[in-house]
């Protein structure tokens, strides 16, 4: 298929993180027209592209900056830019891709961001097992500086801004927005009641633009072609490329750009390069292991778009992690170990989070060892539909949305367990074949 | 992360920042808008010269940023990857997540425990190896993968963790690459 690289266009070229090459491929290229322009025609252009965050809840990008309160409104008040790199989505690492091999064009990406919602300090909020990347970034924001890319009065357009990052310390909450705003400002990084959203009250209770790293490296692109050519690709309500992070049961696990309205099938079959020899479909997980899980007949009929995804399974694009899992996977295993997940990472603020979380990973963990009853699959279920939308943060939803649709679309694996278990079966033997557990 | 307190962590008497890194500390405070948001990199830069986390070490970047020392406790509870007791020279820590569980984690977490005779949260006795199951670190593509310190090694099979061990024990670490970022390969579809 023939289209442009948007995003990953020069991660195959030699040094591309250096500013050397990024420059030969035309990155920054775009500051200066950019800079030329008045902020609210680039918020235009980003509006009428369509791009929508690649963070997971797909929110349209010029439509969030324009939220930013102008100079009347906001009096003497900065506006902050954050780049939320804490890619801690499981399945997902395509950010981890876009900042090692090309951090220069989410810089570019930030610079133009920026300048349209009047921001002049802005912060990359990177996940703390990144290190390695933390310091690529700084590397390329002291070269970007030498260059007069940053900091005050950019390529003498008299614009100024100063970009800094920003090392996490291992919290998965922390690539929640407002999780995100608490951490960078040195408290416990806990989620907010919403509103105020950040666009209005932000960081340090200034208007605040967060934006995931692959929806800011889509700008520089959108700037330099123009909003029509991005909706030429992809589909009309999901318009562009995406990064799919592909994982699993399949024999080229990898991030590969595609237009959006791509068969998953196609995803699955031609990049994945398929399923392993001999092996059947069983269930796939399209966006991130926060959405619902889709069954095979799901995933040959959908494409990869916003829309396709939510008519046809009732689950989400989310961050396009696209996790396999093929017919030698036990699925009350597979879900027992997400739910220890997010057991784990609960920031422990909301009630029905905090205990909801862990008891789901207990009573999975007796469905698994064969020792639930029937009632426990009832409790269970109960208690996804009690956390879901009762939470400060979308976390709660995250949890229970991987139980619910377990539950509904493979609720034979869960009943077996159960009825293995009144026959006192013990776990591992009959129901399911050693080879059959997630961590065989 | 975790929600739950942390144990008082062993002492080892007041601390002070170098020379060195008072220039760094400087930098740290003239990059954001308060005292307070220099907590997280101070941590860091603490952490980076005496290792772990202690009461004292919490004392010293309180003052720094003229807060109270609770207010860092908390900060540094809770956030994982602060050191709150000393572990081994080498952290290793194996993701368990579903991506890295679905083609064999706890077949490779299995293998290093025996090797390294130590269990979950272990340190070994040598003081070499302190061994972790953590999640998802970003790196499912190239599944099962460990973590030691900064350096991630992936695509892990029982022979390469061998290997891993073998080098760092040597104290000559192997400079394995990392295959799912340095050997990118762009399939055109
Ligand atoms: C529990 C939770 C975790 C999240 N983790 C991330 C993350 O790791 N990276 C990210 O970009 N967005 C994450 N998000 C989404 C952010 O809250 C936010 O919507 C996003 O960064 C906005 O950027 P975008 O509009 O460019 O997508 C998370 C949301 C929730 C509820
Ligand atoms: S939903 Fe969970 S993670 Fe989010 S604020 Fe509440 S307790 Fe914290
Ligand atoms: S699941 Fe192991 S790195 Fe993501």
């Amino acid at each position: 298929m023939d289209f442009p690289r948007i995003l990953s266009g020069n991660w195959d070229k030699p040094n591309s993180h250096t500013l050397a090459v990024a420059r030969s491929c035309g990155t920054y290229s775009r500051v200066e027209m950019a800079l030329k322009k008045a902020p609210s025609e680039l918020i235009q252009i980003v509006k009428d592209s369509g791009l929508r965050g690649r963070g997971g809840a797909g929110f349209p990008t010029g439509m969030k900056w324009s939220f930013v309160p102008g100079p009347e409104k906001r009096g003497n008040k900065p506006v902050y830019l954050l780049c939320n790199a804490d890619e801690s989505e499981p399945g997902t690492f395509k950010d981890r891709y876009c900042m090692w091999k090309d951090p220069h064009l989410m810089i570019e990406g930030m610079i133009i961001a920026a300048h349209a919602i009047g921001c002049k300090v802005g912060y990359v909020y990177i996940r703390g097992e990144f290190r390695y990347i933390y310091d690529r970034l700084w590397e390329a924001v002291h070269e970007a500086r030498a260059a007069g890319l940053l900091g005050e009065n950019i390529l003498g357009t008299g614009v100024d801004f100063q970009l800094h990052i920003h090392l996490g310390a291992g919290a998965y909450i922390c690539g929640e927005e407002t999780a995100l705003i608490s951490s960078l400002e040195g408290e416990k990084g806990q989620p907010k009641l919403k509103p105020p959203f950040p666009a209005v009250e932000g960081a340090w209770h200034c208007p605040t633009i967060v934006n995931n790293v692959e929806t800011l490296a889509a700008v520089p692109w959108i700037i330099q072609n123009g909003a029509a050519a991005y909706k030429a690709l992809g589909t009309e309500k999901s318009p562009g490329t995406k990064l799919f992070s592909c994982s699993g049961h399949i024999r080229k696990p990898g991030v590969y750009e595609i237009p959006l309205g791509y068969p998953m099938k196609d995803l699955l079959e031609i990049e994945c390069g398929g399923l392993l020899p001999g092996r059947k479909l069983k269930a796939v997980i399209p966006g991130g292991s926060s959405v619902p899980v889709m069954t095979p007949e799901e995933v040959y009929k959908c494409t990869m778009d916003y829309e396709s995804i939510s008519t046809v399974a009732g689950s989400y694009l989310g961050s396009g992690g696209f996790i396999v899992m093929d017919d030698t996977t036990d699925l009350v295993d597979a879900l027992t170990n997400l739910l220890r997940f997010y057991a784990h990472e609960s920031c422990g603020q909301c009630t029905p989070c905090r205990e909801g979380c862990g008891w789901m990973y207990h009573i999975l963990c007796r469905v698994r060892d064969n020792c639930a009853t029937a009632e426990d699959l009832v409790t269970l279920k109960d208690l996804a539909d009690n956390i879901h939308s009762k939470t400060i943060c979308f976390f709660g939803a995250s949890a229970a949305m991987p139980v619910q649709s377990f539950l509904l679309k493979f609720k034979g694996e869960f009943l077996a367990r159960i009825e293995a278990a009144s026959k006192g079966i013990p776990a591992g033997s009959s129901v399911t074949s050693p080879e059959q557990r997630v961590g065989a | 992360m975790s929600s739950h307190s942390t144990p008082i962590p062993p002492s080892r008497g007041p601390v002070e920042w170098s020379a060195s890194d008072a220039v760094k500390v400087a930098d740290i405070m003239s990059r954001y808008p308060t005292k307070q948001a220099a907590v997280m990199p101070l941590l860091w830069l603490a952490q980076d010269q005496w290792e772990w986390i202690d009461l004292d070490v919490m004392r010293l970047v309180a003052r720094t940023i003229d807060c109270p020392p609770s207010q860092v406790h908390a900060v540094a509870s809770f956030y994982t990857m602060f050191k709150k007791a000393p572990t081994g020279k080498y952290l290793i820590q194996v993701c368990q997540t579903l991506s890295c569980a679905l083609v064999g984690a706890e077949k490779i977490m299995a293998h290093l425990e025996k090797r390294l005779e130590i269990d979950d949260h272990g340190n070994s006795r040598d003081g070499l190896f302190t061994l972790l199951r953590v999640e998802c670190l970003a790196s499912c593509g190239s599944a099962p993968m460990m973590q030691v310190n900064d350096h991630f090694y992936e695509r892990l099979t029982t022979e390469t963790c061998d290997q891993i061990i073998a080098g760092l024990r040597s104290g000559k670490p192997l400079a394995l690459p990392r295959p799912e970022v340095d050997e990118w390969t762009f399939r055109v579809s």
